[in-house]
């Protein structure tokens, strides 16, 4: 058989059908493996017509839409051909999704008609937005995608109107069926005739009022994909004449790989071969600390072998002797990069803080003050624990790359092929797969670059994946975070001054230092600084970078993921030094029309928020805003004698503005709530002698289901102007919300995460 | 070595160590990627498969203990998606990502199998070795219960 013939023509995609199947990801007959591969995504079906870049019809109506942002689970497979299909008003139940194709993407510009109707730059990319990230999905590429629907059914309209000599005004267009008077036609009929239309001004989009299909829980598109083994993640990818690798890098973060006994198993079965990366070996990017191109995702230094299959690579990598140096970060823990962040913290006249905020005069009313309240808050370093570990698959010759992995980031992907393969950019295809969770970690595409490394050494198809051990070690962790705060209140118990403090190891200074404003990182700050909820007469913010070795990364919700809770925890340490209700307290703080009183105000009522209850009971509430969106959380949890916690229910109040999908938007609030919840109970990531600890789900604990609270979502939506993202924003307030339910219940307040380091007995 | 295996009612031979995880097996040797590797120690459930109808962790199960046995794997359960549970979970919409969906919908059919209308707690005993980084337990309890109702007809 032809492997090149099979890589040139056919590729693995993912892809999702609402008529189910039909373009399915693929299934793999036994003994087969090679056969079951799907079409280019980007081609046409038979006799189907590409309108624009986004979509194609078939003649019997099935509309391709292909979607630009990464499946992995928020569920852009549907609303994103939903935005696409509100405009074109076609059959829903005959579209399907598959990704748009990031090596077109990359070699074209943005098509003209986008521009005409200002939905576009012109020197915008074909796709405009391909990474995913930022809980951006529906609000950053909403406008295009209707432009998109919109101006190709205006092009279907005004083909029926030529073929009919009408007038396209006389033209509607609904369920894939074109009408004027008693001629009807199908858009599969007029969709080769749209193509070649030109317009002489673009359709105006949708406003909210009018929209049909957006608002509606339509079933997901990838759901059947899901329930049967068919849907294709990286890990799952085979190719012809495929081999497999397995690496260890060094677990200290730059140390280096001093030597390996390769002699040692090369007899063993399947063994193929064993390659030295970073530093020595192959890959074109060694990692180093002190630079940052090469520490953002250079080839860590470490071995890969490689064999006939996974299993006969992973054991013959864990049997073969290996010497390691630290690269002198042998003697770092996690205690001491906190011990050393909190002596800034403890040190407010450090030179290294920089200014955020400076109202009034907070430092001189608070030291004059005798009513004051003070508090240290630590959050720890944490890893995104991906349910698949990380893995790419590469196939890379002379002159084409081909590489399969599931990523945040398609364009990110290309380039560092590009870069490790020397190729033009034209040469290499990236394919993206279902991702099975990404959180932040699959945007950096430090995986690829080892894959593509391996596979340009190699020259035949060669699948990598990390064992769960190597996918922990090679975290890039959530930094830890410290805060001091204090505050002043006059003599009605109002606090008058506010003063914070915050040291952290910055992902900005890691990975984009130009991305800093006068030393400023405003994703470490978030919440924090601009965006505070509260008022106070007096306030200062004050922020100072302390970073390691360690490499760091957006997860989800990012800065917001910590923020609120040494926030929200303070604020309710207020509200007790005040002698107020928690609820009470934090709306008496904000400003008649603050956009944060009616998701707190939806939530206390659905939660029939009460500070009346038993000892070992009690509520505590969480509020914070990300990504455009706010959402306030109230959990009810109750302690035992013993010191056990339950957490029962937690109630979910969000204001993301719109909906056009009220069951994402549910989902997405249950899944951030057990992500911050598994993190607020149990996340913590320990550094011991350079490297991480916590190296499988044996000590790297998660939620499960006998743990599970009831969670109820409670649409709080203001509408208007606001498109908010919903994938993040219900992380951050769990927290404190459990937390400071957890000082109701026992009066035990607490500062550092996560909740399980604590007796609460 | 040469071993031979029954899965999904079909006969295969493997050359393998007889000590290889069923896992790894299932998915390199005979390309049934359904079954999901997350940990390799039986600490997360993503591999979930049955062996002679019990649940069994593939990543923990050396291929030599499926000789003569028949093993079934997330591609059997139906041939069309058509397992009450299957059909629970499309109604409830229950996968996000989808990664550990094979894994939790294999344990849901060992204890379905046990306990065909199960409560709440037998829930919890029965779907606790599973993980999802989506966090879509609750889902997954409703869909159970809901599978239970379908399976009764
Ligand atoms: S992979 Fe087997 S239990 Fe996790
Ligand atoms: S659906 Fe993503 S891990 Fe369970």
């Amino acid at each position: 058989m032809s492997t090149m013939k099979l890589n040139r023509r056919k590729f693995i995609v993912a892809s999702a059908s609402a008529a189910g199947g039909l373009m399915l990801a693929f299934r793999i007959p036994a003994g087969a493996r090679a056969d079951a591969m799907m079409e280019e995504p980007w081609m046409a079906g038979e006799g189907g017509q590409e309108v624009n870049a986004w979509l194609v019809i078939d003649p019997d109506d099935t509309v391709t839409i292909r979607v630009g942002q990464s499946e992995m689970g928020e569920g852009v497979f549907t609303a994103m051909p939903m935005l696409v299909a509100e405009e074109l008003q076609c059959d829903w139940s005959k579209v399907r999704a598959v990704y748009a194709d990031v090596n077109r993407h990359v070699q074209s510009t943005v098509e003209p008609y986008m521009v005409a109707a200002g939905a576009a730059k012109e020197t915008d990319q074909l796709y405009q937005r391909m990474a995913t990230g930022g809980s951006g999905a529906v609000r950053r590429s909403r406008k295009y995608l209707h432009q998109a629907g919109a101006s190709a059914r205006e092009r279907l309209k005004q083909a029926a109107a030529n073929a009919w000599g009408v007038e396209r005004s006389a033209v509607t267009a609904a369920d894939s069926v074109l009408r004027a008077g008693n001629k009807s036609g199908t858009y599969g009929e007029f969709a080769a005739a749209a193509a070649t239309i030109e317009l002489e001004s673009e359709p105006a989009i949708k406003t909210p009022d009018q929209f049909t299909l957006l608002g509606k829980s339509v079933p997901r598109l990838d759901t059947p994909h899901k329930t049967d083994g068919s849907a294709v993640y990286g890990i799952d990818v085979q190719l012809p004449d495929m081999v497999h690798a397995a690496v260890e890098v060094s677990p200290v973060p730059g140390g280096r790989l001093v030597s390996f006994d390769f002699d040692a198993v090369k007899d063993r079965p399947g063994v193929i071969t064993a390659f030295r990366l970073g530093e020595g070996g192959i890959g074109k990017l060694p990692y180093r600390l002190d630079e940052v191109a090469n520490r953002t995702n250079g080839l860590l230094s470490g071995v890969a072998v490689v064999a006939d299959t996974y299993y006969r690579a992973l054991t013959a990598l864990q049997l073969m002797p290996k010497e390691w140096d630290a690269g002198g970060h042998g003697d770092v823990s996690d205690e001491s990069i906190i011990a050393g962040a909190l002596e800034v913290l403890g040190n407010p006249d450090d030179a290294t803080y920089n200014p955020a905020v400076s109202e009034g005069d907070a430092r001189g009313v608070i030291g004059a003050s005798a009513d004051k309240v003070e508090a240290t808050y630590v959050t720890p370093y944490l890893d995104h624990a991906c349910m698949e570990p990380m893995n790419c698959t590469a196939h890379v010759t002379a002159d084409r790359a081909d590489i399969w992995v599931g990523t945040q980031n398609p364009p990110g992907a290309h380039d560092v092929v590009v870069e490790e393969t020397g190729l033009a950019p034209e040469q290499v295809h990236v394919h993206n797969t279902f991702l099975g969770t990404g959180f932040g970690r699959r945007f950096r595409s430090d995986e690829v670059r080892q894959a593509a490394a391996i596979g340009a050494a190699l020259g035949r198809p060669v699948k990598m994946v990390w064992s769960r051990e190597e996918n922990q070690r090679q975290g890039k962790l959530r930094p830890y975070s410290v805060y001091h705060f204090a505050a002043s209140l006059d003599a009605d118990k109002k606090p008058e001054a506010y003063w914070n403090r915050v040291v952290s190891h910055s992902i900005f200074n890691h990975l984009i230092p130009q991305f800093l404003k006068d030393g400023l990182d405003n994703q470490a700050m978030e919440g924090l600084d601009q965006r505070l909820p509260y008022r106070f007469p007096n306030r200062q913010v004050d922020y100072a970078i302390r970073d390691s070795h360690i490499p760091v990364q957006w997860w989800r919700s990012v800065g917001a993921s910590q923020n609120a809770f040494a926030l929200e925890s303070f604020i309710d340490e207020l509200a007790h030094a005040a002698g107020a209700d928690p609820v009470e307290f934090r709306l008496g703080l904000m400003p008649e029309g603050s956009e944060f009183r009616r998701p707190l105000e939806v939530v206390a009522k659905e939660a029939g928020w009460t500070t009346d209850l038993r000892r070992g009971e009690g509520m505590g509430v969480g509020l914070a805003e990300a990504f455009g969106t706010i959402v306030a959380q109230v959990a009810y949890v109750t302690v035992s004698r013993r010191g056990q916690l339950r957490v029962e229910t937690i109630d979910c109040a969000v204001d993301c503005g719109h909906v056009i999908h009220p069951r994402l938007v549910e989902m997405q609030m249950e899944s951030s709530i057990v992500y911050g919840l598994t993190a607020a109970l149990y996340g913590e990531v320990h550094i011991r002698n350079g490297a991480v600890v916590e190296d499988n789900f044996d000590s790297y604990l998660m939620l499960r289901m006998n743990e599970m609270p009831e969670i109820r979502t409670h649409m709080a939506l203001s509408g208007g102007e606001k498109w908010g993202g919903v994938g993040e924003p219900a992380v951050p307030p769990v927290a404190p919300a459990v937390t400071n339910a957890i000082f109701a219940a026992t009066g035990k307040r607490i500062r550092r995460l996560p909740i399980r380091s604590h007796d609460l007995a | 070595m040469s071993l031979t295996l029954t899965i999904n009612g079909t006969s295969h031979t493997v050359d393998v160590e007889p000590e290889t995880p069923l896992l790894w097996v299932l998915r390199d040797n005979i390309g049934l990627t359904g079954t999901k590797y997350g940990c390799g120690i039986s600490k997360c459930g993503a591999c979930t498969v049955h062996i002679d109808g019990r649940k069994a962790f593939s990543c923990s199960t050396k291929v030599s203990a499926a000789v003569g046995k028949e093993v079934t794997t997330i591609e059997g359960l139906s041939d069309d998606n058509s397992h009450p549970l299957q059909v629970a979970w499309i109604e409830e919409d229950v996968p996000q990502c989808g990664y550990c969906q094979s894994g939790q919908i294999m344990a849901a059919a060992a204890l379905l199998e046990a306990r065909p209308d199960p409560s709440d707690l037998d829930i919890d005993a029965g779907m606790s070795d599973n993980i999802c980084r989506c966090g879509t337990y609750a889902r997954i309890r409703k869909a159970i219960h809901r599978a239970a109702e379908i399976a009764q007809g």
